[in-house]
């Protein structure tokens, strides 16, 4: 095995990073893929909750780098899926603790025994983002359609191609698509137009991502609801299958107001 | 004539060294040009040497001398650059080029340093992306956009094949004439020289503008073919 590494990054803050690793990581160890996701906000950890192994942790990724503990017993296993692994962060430290070239050693070490390793970038440009990247294969460009994140995510895509690690592929999360068709969000094409990258995934907004977050149980479980299914497609188009994207037209607004089914 | 050493320039070019050989008899000028490689054996070692002999004539019994000469102390001929028709005949019944890849090097050299203040420009290839800057004192050519947060600074004019959206200043310098052309004119600040606009509301139609500044304003009109403008 070789695993691909893979990061999710976005420049702005609470687009979604962390869930979308949670989701994407839960998605690709359901299909019977071996994954290792790696909390890379060090300080700000969220990915344990979020996974719902908050109250596992004994090791961390700090623990790991500076020897403290091997990285077998940094990696906890979800009960939920056998091939689901969480390395969390650090939250006594910051992102100093850890530098490119660790997270390049630590990826190299993890890579024979895994199929994916995802990486959750912190938000901003610096340090953090600096880690998250550098032992990447694949950078996949997390944005909201707004104004603000999408200009956040062209200076992230900007850089990434400065660093060699482009061309990154871009998930827009959080579309309303009645907002869209009233004028007041830009839709997919203005987001494309503007990024000029290859689309990997289109993830509608929906209440009950917060709900799955605050119970530790991502949605991507459950590939009854739109946004779950949005993250497996992403998953399975990471896998390299050809995947349509989903239909979020007025049609499936009704089944919405009627209550999922 | 001066000392001998000014008969002879030498010059680094791409294809190797570049002599110009003018201003005595070939007789002196050769002998001054062994000279100055036996003097300095180890730079000219190996090397590929284009001659430029102005408007001397040359016949196939000197030209060849000279090539035997300089092959002797490890220096290969290769091409002979004359305005003399005989030279130039003979140097190719020698086997030797007679251009270089560009036209005439010591013309081209000289053109380029009388026009580059408005004739050099810097090409760029879009999209700029957010936190990009591009600072130059000459003229700037973007093909792409110039997407928001993005900044161009430019002596001169500025020219956008695609959509500007991010800060641009043409004519940083104090140029007046600076122009800023895009396929749709629509940065977040304009400015030319010490003038500063802001785009009006977005257009329906985005049309290619050309911005400019008349008696001091900052006005932006639509380029229309055949108006000359």
């Amino acid at each position: 095995m070789t695993a691909k590494v893979v990061t999710v990054a976005s420049g702005k803050g609470g687009v979604g990073k962390t869930t979308s690793v949670a989701n994407i990581a839960v998605a690709l160890a359901s299909r019977g893929q071996k994954v290792t996701c790696i909390d890379g906000d060090i300080g700000l950890r969220n990915l344990d909750v979020i996974l719902g192994l908050e109250n596992r942790i004994v090791y961390d990724l700090v623990d790991v780098i500076e020897g403290r503990c091997r990285l077998r017993q940094a990696m906890i296993r979800d009960k939920r899926l056998p091939e689901l692994y969480l390395i969390p962060a650090a939250q006594t430290r910051d992102k100093s603790a850890v530098s490119p070239s660790d997270m390049v050693r630590l990826c190299d070490e993890l890579r024979p025994e895994v199929d994916w390793i995802l990486i959750d970038s912190p938000a901003g440009i610096e340090r953090g983002f600096k880690n998250a990247i550098a032992a990447s294969d694949r950078v996949l460009v997390l944005t909201n359609p707004e104004v603000s994140a999408v200009r956040d995510a062209d200076r992230v895509i900007g850089i990434l191609d400065a660093e060699g690690k482009g061309p990154a592929s871009l998930i827009i999360n959080r579309l309303n698509p009645a907002m869209v068709r009233r004028g007041d969000m830009l839709s997919v094409e203005d987001v494309l137009d503007l990024l000029a990258i290859e689309l990997i995934g289109i993830v509608p907004e929906d209440e009950n991502i917060i709900v799955a977050s605050n119970r530790g149980q991502p949605l991507a479980f459950d590939g009854k609801i739109k946004a779950g299914l949005a993250f497996q497609n992403i998953a399975r188009r990471l896998m390299g299958e050809k995947v349509p994207f989903i239909d979020l037209e007025p049609q499936n607004v009704f089944q919405r107001l009627l209550g999922r089914k | 004539m001066g000392e001998k050493s000014s008969l002879i320039q030498i010059k680094g070019i791409r294809d190797g060294l570049l002599v110009t050989l003018t201003g005595a008899d070939w007789p002196e000028l050769v002998a001054a040009f062994i000279e100055n490689i036996e003097s300095r054996a180890a730079f000219f070692q190996g090397g590929r040497v284009v001659l430029d002999v102005g408007s001397q004539d040359l016949r196939v019994a000197e030209l060849s001398k000279l090539r035997d000469d300089l092959s002797e102390r490890g220096v290969s001929l290769w091409a002979v650059l004359s305005e003399s028709k005989l030279t130039e005949r003979t140097a190719q019944n020698l086997g030797l080029a007679t251009r270089l890849s560009k036209p005439h090097l010591s013309e081209a050299i000289a053109k380029a340093e009388q026009t580059l203040p408005e004739g050099a420009a810097k090409w760029v290839k879009g999209p700029i992306r957010s936190g990009a800057k591009i600072d130059y004192d000459g003229n700037v050519v973007v093909m792409g956009d110039v997407n928001s947060g993005a900044e161009i600074i430019a002596g001169g004019s500025v020219i956008v094949w695609g959509r500007l959206r991010g800060v641009v200043h043409a004519g940083a310098q104090g140029d007046q004439t600076a122009v800023v052309c895009a396929l749709e004119l629509a940065p977040t600040q304009l400015r030319i020289a010490g003038e500063i606009a802001i785009s009006p509301k977005k257009q329906a139609k985005p049309q290619p503008e050309v911005a400019r500044l008349q008696d001091g304003q900052l006005e932006a009109e639509p380029w229309h073919a055949g108006t000359g403008r």
